[in-house]
């Protein structure tokens, strides 16, 4: 059956994630842009909207299934409030919801209560590398056997709260395959830089170079145990978060500067009502619902154990990438000289938007 | 109530039988068919009536409504209980897609009411229903077609001059004016051995002073005396499909074949249920431009995978050659845009209003599927635009996705107005 009305519970889900966008994220959005720092009790407000601990089932503190269709209906509306406080909220997923969905016995008990039934506490994963052509398939930081330990060697990128966090995930190279290591915030060659990363965007959350020199881990600190991850299936997750992350925050800025153009008069007339920015509008609108119908049906696929998950994926992510820089640019056109200036978000919505075509990594669902 | 994508059996399966029959029926006469305008393709709709007829009634699946003519009221929003929630678009959408990868032009060839029928589904009273529609499911192939373009009159279709008096006497409606651009004109109107009698729903105004208000459609039978076929368009595509100038000199009517209230009242409702037609139509031509879009699309796969060349999705973009990069990308708004149609049609089929989703998916298709065809051409080269192969042929059909049922820009103009709460007057 094709349906496309989300479940009551989603629903629900959606309006309380809206709320708290609105109320909370988007208010705090330029300030926290400016200064670099979302104040935590933000964070923590959002973290307890449970998200991530609805994803998680009861044995290990949660009290539900990871559903990527719900997950990207979350993210969408958080993003649609701030996309660097979106992805501040949900970092401690990129650590506990590989290890809910493909952890050993062992990595979910020791983790996942930890994370879940406390406060918001910063845990992270490590998988960009700075690098212009990098893939997530082809990782130049490697991880070797070596006397019964893995060694981790290499440098990341972009790596949230990376100072902070307890533990990161880092995704390595093992033999050609990508697979990820849960790396102690006290091993040793892990070396975490001073400086933050210096974005076009997303400057609220705090991103940390991560070098790893001869870090020594435990077998059992392989995601999965002994016979790993299916990476692919984390890397379709990050893409869809990413794909909807794209229409939360290309939905802002359409409906930013369509009520800006209801409003705003030229030539004696609203300028919504000129064509040349209405069908700028239209095509804005068409082309966020495309790439939310593809998003959605990727996590539909995902859910429901298809394989053409992994590609479409992709194409969701690609896609919504080019439709959340499109749309940007033009809410920053529709505003005229005003939309340049930093007191309206669409300047900061349009340097977001040309971000994800390379943050894929910094959320999951 | 949850968001899934799972195309229900009866829609997988006419896209499986209809993949046959656009493969066996209507791919090996494409180009003698564009290559022979105005020949009618009389094995191709004699085959199509009968298969048709022996699959249950004018429909090319089992029970289920045909994709000429829109399923009866009752049965589009058929409620059993909440068990088998209704599909009657998504399975026409499906039907459409599927022959129009076939072929565009030969879909529009296919037996039955097109939207001639649909109007009068939209407009008609139920004994009108019952008196003009019942012919579809004869022994012979027949055909309705809908008027309202004028040479003055497109877009802007209000300002259509064709009159309708009412001769007070004989009590039939007298009509006169010109009409252009009929698709299936000549088969509706003509009287062909081969064919049942059809007939033609002409736009026409009973009191030009009341603008919109004042225009009524009206059943015109195959063979009125004083209509005729003036013209046969030459087109750049869907060549088999007859597009037909059809004047109209004191064209006498029976008063009952007026669909719509005979007097003009203050609600314009003969001109709103005209338009309610397009909302119901257009994400089904919207189908039909993705149904081109995915012929090109994957003709051009098979030529690459000659040459082994496979697209090696999920590397990053920097990583690509340009022709995994445009393939993506034309994979991107192809599936796109299907989705876009089934939500549409989805709506329609639970009475969600849809005008905005109708009119998105249309203008979605209108301009992915003229890209994507014209790329087609372009990475081919010289296969591209060679006239051996289809590529080129579906780039010339493809583009008339965006000018009929509402150009891009017309779909434009009702999606702004939806999302910005404009009235026509406001945003015209
Ligand atoms: C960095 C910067 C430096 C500048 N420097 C100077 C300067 O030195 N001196 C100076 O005088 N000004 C200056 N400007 C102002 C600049 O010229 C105006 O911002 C510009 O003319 C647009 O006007 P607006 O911002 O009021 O936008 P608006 O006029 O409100 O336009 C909003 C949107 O509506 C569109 N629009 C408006 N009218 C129509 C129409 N009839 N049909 C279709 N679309 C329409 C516009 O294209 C735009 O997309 C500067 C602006 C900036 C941002
Ligand atoms: C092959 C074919 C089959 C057809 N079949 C039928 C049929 O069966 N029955 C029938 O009645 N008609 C049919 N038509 C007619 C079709 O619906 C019209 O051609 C279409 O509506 C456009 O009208 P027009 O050609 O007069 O163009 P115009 O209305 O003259 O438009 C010219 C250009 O101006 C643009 N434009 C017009 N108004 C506006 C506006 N307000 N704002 C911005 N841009 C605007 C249009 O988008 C277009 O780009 C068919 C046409 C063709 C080519």
């Amino acid at each position: 059956m094709y349906s496309f009305d989300p479940t009551e519970e989603q629903q629900m889900l959606i309006e309380a994630v809206n709320k708290y966008a609105a109320n909370d994220l988007r208010p705090a959005a330029r300030n926290a842009e400016e200064s670099g720092e979302l104040p935590r009790k933000i964070i923590a407000k959002g973290w307890e909207l449970g998200l991530l601990q609805a994803s998680i089932p009861e044995t290990y503190g949660g009290f539900g299934e990871r559903s990527a269709v719900t997950g990207a209906l979350a993210v969408e509306e958080m993003a649609f409030g701030d996309l660097a406080g979106a992805l501040a909220v949900t970092a401690p997923s990129l650590f506990a919801t590989p290890i809910s969905l493909m952890g050993s016995e062992e990595q979910k008990r020791e983790y996942l209560p930890r994370i879940v039934e406390g406060e918001w506490s910063p845990y992270t994963a490590a998988l960009i590398e700075y690098a212009f052509d990098f893939d997530p398939n082809d990782l130049k930081t490697i991880a070797t056997l070596e006397d019964g330990r893995y060694s981790l060697n290499g440098e990341k990128a972009f790596v949230s709260f990376a100072k902070e966090a307890q533990a990161l995930l880092v995704y390595a190279n093992l033999d050609g395959q990508t697979q990820a290591f849960i790396v102690a915030k006290e091993a040793e060659g892990l070396s975490i830089s001073e400086e933050r990363e210096k974005l076009m965007g997303v400057n609220a959350l705090p991103l940390y170079r991560v070098k790893l020199t001869n870090v020594k881990i435990p077998v059992a600190n392989r995601l999965g145990g002994e016979s790993g991850c299916a990476f692919e299936q984390l890397l379709a997750s990050m893409r869809i978060a990413n794909a909807a992350a794209a229409v939360g925050v290309a939905n802002a800025a359409f409906e930013y500067s369509r009520d800006y153009a209801k409003e705003r008069e030229a030539f004696g007339v609203k300028i919504a009502q000129k064509q040349a920015i209405a069908f700028m509008l239209a095509e804005m609108r068409t082309e966020i619902e495309a790439m939310r119908l593809l998003m959605w049906e990727a996590a539909w696929e995902l859910d429901t154990g298809r394989e053409d998950a992994v590609k479409d994926a992709y194409l969701a992510s690609t896609g919504a990438a080019d439709m959340a820089m499109m749309v940007t640019d033009r809410a920053v056109q529709i505003l005229g000289g005003h939309g340049y200036i930093r007191d309206h978000p669409v300047e900061m919505w349009m340097r977001n938007g040309r971000g994800f075509a390379m943050l894929t990594g910094l959320a999951i669902i | 109530m949850s968001i899934e994508f799972d195309a229900p059996k009866p829609v997988a399966n006419a896209q499986f039988v209809l993949k046959t029959v656009a493969e066996e029926m209507m791919r090996p006469n494409s180009r003698y068919f564009d290559e022979h305008e105005h020949e009618i393709p009389w094995d191709y709709i004699e085959f199509m009536h009968s298969a048709m007829k022996a699959m249950g009634g004018n429909s090319l699946a089992p029970r289920e409504p045909s994709p000429s003519s829109p399923p009866p009221e009752d049965e589009r929003h058929r409620d059993d209980g909440g068990k088998r929630p209704p599909i009657g678009y998504q399975l026409i959408a499906a039907q459409m897609e599927a022959l129009s990868w076939g072929d565009v032009g030969l879909y529009h060839c296919l037996p039955g009411g097109g939207l001639g029928a649909a109007a009068v589904h939209a407009a008609g009273s139920p004994e009108q229903r019952e008196k003009f529609l019942a012919r579809f499911h004869g022994d012979k192939p027949t055909f309705a077609a809908m008027c309202i373009t004028e040479a003055g009159a497109g877009s802007d279709n209000s300002a259509i001059r064709t009159r309708a008096t009412l001769d007070e006497k004989t009590k039939e409606w007298v009509i006169n004016g010109e009409k252009i651009f009929v698709t299936g004109g000549d088969k509706s109107f003509t009287e062909y051995e081969k064919l049942g009698r059809g007939f033609i729903v002409v736009w026409a105004s009973i009191d030009p002073a009341a603008g919109r208000a004042g225009m009524r459609a009206f059943v015109v039978e195959g063979g009125t005396p004083g209509v005729r076929v003036v013209k046969l368009e030459h087109k750049m595509g869907i060549r088999v499909s007859d597009t037909a100038a059809i004047s109209l000199v004191d064209a006498r009517v029976p008063f009952e074949n007026i669909l719509g209230s005979p007097t003009v009242d203050q609600n314009p409702t003969g001109f709103k249920k005209a338009m309610a037609t397009f909302d119901a139509t257009r994400p089904l031509v919207a189908a039909t431009g993705v149904g081109v879009a995915r012929a090109a699309f994957e003709f051009l796969k098979e030529r690459l995978a000659e040459r082994e060349i496979h697209i090696r999705y999920g590397l990053p973009r920097q990583k690509l050659t340009s022709i995994e990069r445009d393939v993506i990308d034309m994979e991107i708004m192809l599936k796109s845009a299907w989705l876009m149609v089934i939500k549409a049609v989805w709506m329609a089929d639970n009475k969600k209003p849809n005008a905005l989703e109708a009119s998105m998916s249309k203008v979605r298709s209108g301009d992915i599927c003229t890209k994507i065809t014209q790329k087609v051409v372009e990475m081919l080269g010289p296969l591209g635009y060679s006239r051996e192969f289809l590529a080129e042929k579906w780039m010339r059909d493809a583009k008339i996705t965006d000018i009929y049922e509402g150009t891009g820009q017309i779909n434009r103009l009702v999606v702004a107005r939806q999302i910005l709460g404009y009235s026509g007057a406001e945003l015209r």
